[in-house]
C-alpha cells in the first residue's frame, strides 16, 4: 500500500468536511501521525534507537524502522569468521523480536529525504511523513581514493570485508586458498574510520589461522597512520610476542591505488605484492546523509548536538553512529552507536512531549578485540556532557585498557555481544 | 475519499501521556541504560556478565564503590565506575533494584 505522506494527508484531510470536527491528533494507519518517528538503518545505532523509543515512549510513539537487509549481521565478532572460530549464523540475528515490540519494520531503502516537507521516499516508490527522523546510515566507502577499485568486478577480487556478510566469508575462503608461505596484506586508511581496532584484530585473526594451518605465511599490516590507532602498546606487544616473525607492521604506508591482477598495493613510496590483499578503504558518512546536506565537516562527517543527537544543520533529523562527527576520543564503534541511540531516543521522547531533553547525557564505550580464538583485549571510556564545551567528554582517570590479553575477557566479550544484540533487537 | 480519511483518522485527546515518572526517574533510567550493553536491557543479562535487575541497591552500590576505589578485582568495572559520580551510581543502583 502506498503510504500517504504528511502534506498530502493534511491537504486531503483539510479538504474533507470531517477534519475540523475530528481535530487534534491524526494518526495514520501506516505509522504516520503526530508522533511518528522514522528510523533509517537497523544497525547498532538505529535498531537501538527504535527499540528504546518504543520501550520508553510506549504506545504514544509510532516507530517505523527502515532497513535494507532482512537480517542483521554483526561487524563486531565478524573477524572471528576470518580467523575460523565462528560462522555467519553465529553473528546473524533477525528483526522479528523487534517487530513484536511494536516497531514497524519496513525492508526497503531510503532514496531521498525532503527535510522541509518532512518526508522520506523509499526505493519502492512509497513515501512517508515523519515528526522526527533518526538516521544511523553508517559509512560510505570512498572508492575514488583507490581508483582501480571503482570497478565493481575488481571489488569482487580485492575485498574490504568491512561490512559483515558475504565478503567476510569470501575473505576467509581467500585465506583458505592461499598457499603456505603466502602473504596476506591488509591496508588501513587514515583515522577516523569505522572500528579503530578492527584492522589490527583482523591481522591477529589471520595470523592465528596461519599459525595452525600455514605457518610459513606472513601478515603485512600497511597502515596509513603513523602508529597503531587503537590499543597501540597492547597490539604492538601481541604482534611481537604472539605472532613474532609472522605479523609485520608498517606505519606511514598510505594506499594510493591497487593493481588488481597482481594483487599489488601501490603505496605512497613503494609497491607491495600480496597473495591475498584486503583493503579497508577511506570512509565518510553514507550517501543518504550527504545527499540530505547533513555532512558538515571535512566533507566526511555530520556534526550533531550531543544533548539530542540532532543535526547541527537540519532540525528534526537526529544522526547516530559512525556517520557522526565524533567528539574527542570517541570511537566509531557499535557500542558507541548503541549509546547514541539511547541519547536520541530519550531526547526525542521529551521533545515530542514539549519538554527539554536530559541536560546530562552520558555514554560509555568498550571495544573488545580477539587476538586469537579465546584471548581478548579491551579499551573502555566514559563520556559525560560538558555544558560549557557542548561536548561529550571523556572523564579524567576513567576508562582504560586490559593489562594483557586474557581468556576471561574472551568470555566477557562473547557475553557483551549477546547482550548488545538483545539490547538492540529484543 | 472522505470515508477513506475518516477511517484513517484516530482521535487522541490525552495530552501528556508520555510522562512516565519524574525527571529524576528518567535520569536514572537513562544512566542505567549505559550499562545495558554488557548487563542486559534493564539489567537482565543474557550472558556470563552478571544481571543487575532486582539486586538490592546496597549490594550494587557497595560493589560499585569498591570497583571505583580499586578494592574489588575487575577486568573493566574499575575503569567504568570511575567515569560516574557517586550520585549517579546511587541513582543507577536504586533503579536496578526496582527492576523485576
Ligand atoms: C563493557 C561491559 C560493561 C559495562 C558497560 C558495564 N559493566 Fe559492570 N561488569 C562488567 C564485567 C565484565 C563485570 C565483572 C567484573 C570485571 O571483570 O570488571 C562487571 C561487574 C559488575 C558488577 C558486579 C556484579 C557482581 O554481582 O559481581 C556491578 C554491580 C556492575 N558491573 C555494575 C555496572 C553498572 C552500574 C554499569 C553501568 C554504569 C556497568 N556495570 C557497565 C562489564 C560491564
Amino acid at each position: 500500500m502506498r503510504t500517504v505522506n504528511r502534506r498530502d494527508f493534511l491537504k486531503a484531510a483539510a479538504a474533507s468536511a470531517g477534519f475540523a470536527a475530528l481535530g487534534g491528533c491524526a494518526s495514520m494507519e501506516a505509522g504516520g501521525g503526530k508522533n511518528h518517528v522514522v528510523v533509517i538503518g537497523g544497525g547498532f545505532g538505529g535498531a537501538t534507537a527504535a527499540r528504546y523509543l518504543k520501550h520508553w515512549g510506549g504506545a504514544n510513539v509510532n516507530v517505523t524502522l527502515i532497513e535494507r537487509d532482512q537480517e542483521f549481521v554483526s561487524c563486531p565478532l565478524s573477524n572471528l569468521i576470518i580467523g575460523g572460530s565462528k560462522s555467519l549464523p553465529d553473528i546473524t540475528r533477525g528483526y522479528a523480536s523487534l517487530a513484536k515490540e511494536r516497531v514497524r519494520i519496513v525492508h526497503d531503502e531510503v532514496v531521498a529525504i525532503d527535510a522541509e516537507k518532512r518526508t522520506v521516499k523509499l526505493a519502492s516508490g512509497q513515501s512517508m511523513g515523519y515528526e522526527r527522523l533518526v538516521m544511523s546510515p553508517g559509512v560510505e566507502f570512498q572508492w575514488d581514493q583507490v581508483p582501480a577499485l571503482q570497478d565493481a568486478a575488481a571489488r569482487e577480487q580485492i575485498l574490504h570485508a568491512w561490512k559483515a556478510g558475504p565478503q567476510t566469508l569470501t575473505l576467509r575462503k581467500q585465506l583458505e586458498a592461499m598457499p603456505d608461505g603466502g602473504v596476506f596484506a591488509i591496508t588501513i586508511p587514515l583515522a577516523p574510520y569505522r572500528c579503530p581496532p578492527g584492522p589490527y584484530e583482523r591481522a591477529c585473526q589471520a595470523a592465528h589461522y596461519f599459525k595452525q594451518a600455514k605457518p610459513k605465511s606472513k601478515v603485512l599490516v600497511l597502515d596509513a597512520n603513523d602508529k597503531i590507532v587503537s590499543k597501540p602498546a597492547l597490539f604492538d606487544k601481541i604482534f611481537k610476542e604472539m605472532y613474532g616473525g609472522m605479523i609485520e607492521y608498517r606505519p606511514n604506508s598510505r594506499l594510493m591505488d591497487v593493481d588488481v591482477a597482481t594483487r599489488t598495493a601501490k603505496l605512497e613510496f613503494d609497491d607491495v605484492k600480496a597473495d591475498v590483499l584486503n583493503v579497508v578503504p577511506p570512509q565518510r558518512a553514507a550517501d543518504i546523509a550527504k545527499n540530505t546536506g547533513l555532512i558538515t565537516t571535512n566533507n566526511k562527517w555530520c556534526d550533531v548536538d550531543w544533548l539530542t543527537m540532532e543535526s547541527k544543520v537540519q532540525p528534526r533529523i537526529h544522526i547516530l553512529g559512525d556517520a557522526v562527527l565524533a567528539a574527542p576520543a570517541m570511537p566509531k564503534s557499535g557500542h558507541m552507536a548503541n549509546q547514541h541511540g539511547k541519547i536520541a531516543a530519550a531526547a526525542i521522547i521529551e521533545l515530542l512531549d514539549g519538554r527539554a531533553p536530559n541536560s546530562t547525557p552520558v555514554a560509555v564505550n568498550t571495544c573488545y578485540s580477539f587476538v586469537d580464538d579465546k584471548k581478548v583485549i579491551h579499551v573502555s571510556s566514559v563520556h559525560q556532557y560538558n555544558a560549557e564545551k557542548k561536548l561529550l567528554e571523556t572523564v579524567k582517570d576513567s576508562g582504560g585498557l586490559s593489562k594483557e590479553a586474557n581468556e576471561l575477557e574472551g568470555e566477557y566479550a562473547l557475553s557483551w555481544a549477546q547482550n548488545i544484540w538483545a539490547d538492540m533487537l529484543g | 475519499m472522505k470515508l477513506f480519511f475518516a477511517l484513517l483518522l484516530c482521535v487522541s485527546v490525552a495530552p501528556n501521556v508520555f510522562a512516565h515518572g519524574s525527571g529524576s526517574d528518567r535520569l536514572a533510567r537513562n544512566l542505567a541504560a549505559t550499562c545495558a550493553n554488557c548487563h542486559g536491557t534493564e539489567g537482565h543479562s543474557v550472558g556470563k556478565v552478571a544481571a543487575l535487575a532486582g539486586k538490592p541497591a546496597q549490594d550494587t552500590i557497595g560493589k560499585l564503590t569498591e570497583f571505583k576505589e580499586g578494592k574489588r578485582p575487575a577486568t573493566i568495572m574499575h575503569q567504568i565506575a570511575k567515569g560516574f559520580t557517586d550520585e549517579q551510581l546511587r541513582l543507577i543502583a536504586d533503579y536496578f533494584a526496582a527492576q523485576k
